[in-house]
């Protein structure tokens, strides 16, 4: 009894030892922190993004690097950046001091993204942004090499491009609306939140509308989390405004959606409005957000051979379709292709490989100038425009754009109501 | 435009109105600053959210049943966190602000920050002089204009009316006279809840709900009951819509400052306590109460 009692006993500590030591078989686990504000859909994206990148190079045995796989390793890192930049910083220094994270991916706000920037470069980190859209952050590699070239930014596409594609959007609705209407001469009411990412949008607006043969017929800057925008509304109905051109990060995407279905204002909605990206949105107007049209990151339509599967598993998994900052999925192959091609964990190693990323990804073709910002246009990441028709996101752009069609876009539609108010 | 003006200022001001008489009615009586006023306001709201898309219930019974509840909880926070330490109001200011931090988290917790929203009782909308006004927004100023009838009525023509304002007047004497002004700054803080409760009942279908959708009201409460004057209700009253057509003027004349109408509004405040030290029904002298 006592012998099998001592033989049992050697066993099972051979087991623990081995158990233990298994892991060790394998490398070293690579941490990647995803930094975000993780009590929000932004930060959620980015988790579950990097979620489903971590689990297909996990399903490999990890990454190879000097003859031996590594695992990755998620660390979530609560940026709380919508609330309070200095707990972004805070963040951001506890996933590299305490953590030690190895990467970064993520960030929403810019403004909390330019400081939570300026401490990964300190430290020399790769930071990969997946949600902040200011040009600056990308400005700051060609100012600064040295210290900036640890920073990438895979999505969105910056505030310019992201203009472009407001402007090909709002050209777009106002030809259709011109056309079907009988309108000589479009107006159009400009409404921003007043946020940092927003202000070169507004500047350029009421400087080009002009130059595309619109009027400008007011300006109007809600705060970002305003509850009630019914105010605004009717003035900007009392203008005479034909098209909306909304840009709209934060909650007040929501209020205004909700109460410009509410109130049948006879205008289209047309421009950035992310929280009608997400599926939620239908349920938060009750429906009353039927027809507004934004620039997304993701539809589920055929932008590459890619695009589907990975929507299809993302819904699938975590009940919604993916926003933009679920980008990270991208960042983190990216990523993991340029440690393996360096064969390295360092970043001064890994930076040269980055550069020349040419990736076919999820929401088109990854490359990085000369700023390490991804590039936009034909042939690389054109983003679309998703319109809610009657429940679903509908892609509705690009449709016939420079010889591009995704398969799967449907045409745009007019608002009923804005349709019976001017074929009165 | 003018019309515009009118209309959201007269909307908007009722829901400021009941929130700002619920907060001066606690103030006025029980000299409790409830930090936590607009956080129950905002725990109401999400509560009918819950009874509505959870348990099935129609807004109709959800509403009444959330604003028994908050009065309810509110009951028992007060005998929990409040009532030992009545003595000390810096003391109860702290322990309201934790209580709103609380059921901040919570929610957070429970909800995450998903911004939520529930349907309107009343779809469509009005034309009322060229506006256009939901009919949500509509059945929310007669809601409010209701309640604070109700109000009138309670303080004015019952017997709890009668005690709280004794109370209001002078709590010593009022006790001396046998009324127990413990009891009486409890009913005072149910009722004062029940009236946030209101409002968040009226705003739900309004508004998106979030985890912190209680801070800006709170700002805005305390401006109005300090530019109304520190215990006046009809001093809130008129407040609740000087502010409310404050910042409706700031959308309308400066379009491009939107986001600067709390500002606004704050501004005035000032200036009118400039002038005014007291706030413009209040009393300028703690001991004519």
């Amino acid at each position: 009894m006592k012998r099998r009692l001592a033989v049992l006993s050697v066993a099972g500590a051979v087991c623990l030892v081995l158990s233990a030591g298994f892991s060790a078989w394998a490398g070293k686990a690579i941490k990647i922190g995803v930094v975000g504000p993780m009590q929000f859909t932004q930060g959620e994206g980015h988790w579950n993004g990097a979620t489903l990148a971590a689990e297909k190079i996990n399903a490999g045995g990890g990454l190879m690097v000097g003859g031996t796989k590594h695992p990755i390793e998620l660390v979530k890192v609560d940026s709380n950046e919508f609330l309070s930049i200095p707990d972004a910083t805070n963040a951001m220094e506890l996933a590299i001091a305490r953590h030690k994270v190895d990467f970064l991916v993520g960030g929403f706000r810019t403004e909390a993204v330019l400081v939570m920037q300026d401490i990964a470069m300190d430290n020399k980190r790769i930071f990969i942004g997946c949600g902040a859209a200011h040009p600056e952050l990308c400005e700051r590699v060609k100012k600064d090499y040295d210290r900036y070239k640890y920073w990438f930014r895979v999505t969105p596409i910056n505030s310019r491009f992201l203009v472009k594609v407001d402007f090909i959007l709002l050209g777009m609705v106002a030809k259709i609306m011109a056309a079907e209407l009988k309108i000589p001469k479009i107006k159009v009411a400009i409404v921003a939140e007043k946020a940092v990412w927003a202000d070169p949008i507004v500047g350029i607006a009421e400087k080009n509308l002009p130059q595309m043969g619109m009027e400008v017929v007011g300006v109007w800057r809600p705060s970002p989390v305003a509850t009630d925008v019914t105010a605004e509304l009717s003035a900007i109905q009392s203008s005479g405004a034909h098209i909306i051109f909304t840009s709209f990060s934060s909650s007040v995407g929501i209020t205004f959606a909700k109460q410009w279905g509410e109130l049948k204002v006879p205008a289209a909605a047309v421009g950035i409005n992310v929280e009608s990206q997400k599926d939620g949105f239908w349920a938060a107007t009750g429906g009353k957000g039927n027809y507004t049209l934004t620039i997304n990151t993701y539809a589920r339509v055929k932008i590459t051979d890619e695009t589907i599967a990975f929507f299809d598993t993302y819904r699938k998994k975590f009940k919604e379709a993916p926003n933009y900052t679920a980008g990270t999925y991208e960042a983190i192959l990216i990523l993991g292709d340029a440690i393996e091609k360096a064969d390295s964990l360092d970043p001064d190693k890994i930076v040269p490989v980055m550069e020349q990323t040419k990736r076919v990804g999820t929401a088109g073709l990854v490359a990085f100038d000369e700023t390490h910002d991804v590039k936009w246009g034909p042939g690389f990441t054109t983003a679309v425009g998703t319109q809610w028709q009657n429940g679903e996101n509908k892609c509705v752009w690009p449709l016939n754009w420079e010889g591009i069609t995704y398969e799967g876009a449907v045409p745009y539609i007019i608002p009923p109501w804005v349709v019976d108010h001017y074929k009165k | 435009m003018i019309q515009n003006i009118i209309i959201n200022g007269l909307i908007n001001g009722s829901i400021y109105a009941l929130l700002a008489i619920g907060f001066s009615l606690i103030f006025g009586v029980a000299r409790i600053v409830n930090i936590a006023h607009t956080a129950f306001y905002m725990l109401a709201a999400y509560l009918i959210y819950v009874g509505f898309h959870y348990a099935g219930m129609s807004p109709y019974v959800a509403m009444p049943l959330s604003v028994v509840a908050v009065g309810l909880l509110s009951i028992i926070c007060y005998k929990i966190f409040i009532q030992p330490i009545r003595e000390h109001e810096a003391a109860v200011l702290i322990a309201t602000i934790a209580l709103a931090m609380v059921i901040q988290e919570a929610l957070l917790i429970g909800f995450g920050g998903h911004y939520l929203g529930a349907p309107p009782l009343v779809s469509g909308y009005a034309s009322i002089a060229g506006v256009k006004v939901t009919y949500q927004h509509i059945l929310a100023l007669g809601v409010a204009l209701l309640a604070l009838l109700g109000v009138w009525v309670l303080l004015m023509k019952t017997r709890l009316g009668l005690a709280l304002r004794s109370t209001a007047q002078d709590r010593e004497v009022a006790n001396l006279m046998g009324m127990n002004e413990a009891r009486v700054a409890m009913a005072t803080m149910a009722v004062s809840v029940m009236l946030a409760g209101v409002a968040g009942a009226i705003v739900v279908p309004l508004f998106v709900l979030d985890p912190h959708m209680w801070m800006h009201p709170l700002i805005m409460v305390l401006a109005i009951v300090v530019l109304g004057g520190l215990g006046s209700i009809k001093g809130s009253f008129a407040g609740a819509y000087i502010l409310a057509f404050a910042e409706v003027l700031v959308v309308f004349l400066i379009p491009m400052g939107a986001f600067l109408k709390g500002s606004v509004a704050l501004s005035i405040m000032i200036l009118v306590l400039l002038i005014r030290p007291e706030g413009l029904f209040g009393i300028f002298f703690e001991e004519e109460r």
